[in-house]
């Protein structure tokens, strides 16, 4: 296996055009999934036994707040990546995840609010799920203000890049959380190893909903990634060039 | 239709859970088109000095 993909990967203005090439097809395919979902979810799948139509929640409180995990990590990987081999796309790519993440994790807790209010008689408690993902949010947000307290750009990269890492610590104790303690929030409907215990006209909507997060997220990455791109390669000769066609 | 809006009850909570996903979608959106575009204008702002003094 050659490894000049992952080479061309860190090369920003080979990156900025295909991120550019790619943008169109998530964002496209993701309206269309999400459009599908909207549907499937709100007027195809039977209500709830137990929760009646209010679990219908569930097809945006889940894509949030399984995207909040995947954003971080993702956002974390991509640090590590900057830091161990230096390069700049990398820490460009961390920098663009976090106010995706952050904005997704507010969802998350806002939409766990509304669920909350009806199934369990209180918006907000101080339960192992509900403060890990709101520690989430601080540190989405921690990671943003210590970036933008450097003026020095590679400064900020390093310091931002350890806080990242460090706090992939809690990624873990959010989603075992339900697991680990007794915990107010029901238990996980997905399984990737054993069954999900979730009927099948429920699930279907809730695996297409994530899907189509998941490729909105890629799309608004792609584009947050050309503009941190540009702002850190403003003085090159190919930006020129890039701009002008 | 008043049916499918009433959410069994549950309109009160299930309609701003789907707003508030909404809201941040548009947001999204809003916010990386104008972080793209200011870049952009920054970048041929740099480049039309660079042409200048050349």
């Amino acid at each position: 296996m050659t490894w000049t993909w992952f080479h061309r990967l860190g090369s920003p203005p080979y990156v900025y055009r295909l991120a550019g090439r790619l943008t169109p097809w998530f964002g496209w395919v993701a309206a269309v999934l999400l459009l599908g979902a909207l549907y499937d979810g709100l007027v195809i799948a039977p209500p709830d036994y137990q929760q009646g139509d209010g679990f219908r929640i569930i097809y945006v409180h889940v894509p949030a707040a399984s995207l909040s995990l995947m954003i971080y990590t993702s956002m974390a990987v991509a640090a590590a990546v900057g830091l161990i081999w230096r390069i700049k796309v990398a820490h460009a790519a961390a920098a663009s995840c976090a106010p995706i993440g952050a904005s997704f994790t507010v969802v998350a807790l806002i939409t766990g609010s509304l669920w909350g209010k009806p199934m369990w008689g209180t918006y907000w408690v101080w339960d192992p799920r509900l403060t890990s993902e709101l520690l989430l949010l601080f540190l989405y947000l921690g990671y943003m203000g210590l970036r933008s307290s450097f003026d020095d750009l590679q400064r900020a990269d390093r310091a931002s890049a350890v806080l990242a890492i460090v706090g992939v610590v809690n990624v873990p104790i959010v989603k075992y959380s339900v697991v680990w303690w007794n915990s107010l929030h029901q238990g996980s409907s997905l399984s990737l190893t054993g069954k999900d215990t979730i009927a099948t006209p429920m699930l279907v909507p809730l695996l297409v909903s994530i899907l189509g997060f998941t490729l909105f997220f890629a799309a608004i990455l792609l584009m947050r990634l050309r503009a941190e791109v540009l702002r850190r390669e403003r003085a090159a000769s190919w930006v020129r060039e890039a701009l002008s066609s | 239709m008043t049916h499918f809006l009433h959410m069994g009850g549950y309109a009160a909570f299930v309609w701003p859970s789907y707003g508030v996903m909404l809201l941040a979608v548009v947001l999204n959106i809003i916010w990386a088109r104008s972080v793209l575009a200011r870049s952009r204008t920054e970048a041929r702002r740099r480049a039309a000095i660079q042409g200048d003094s050349e």
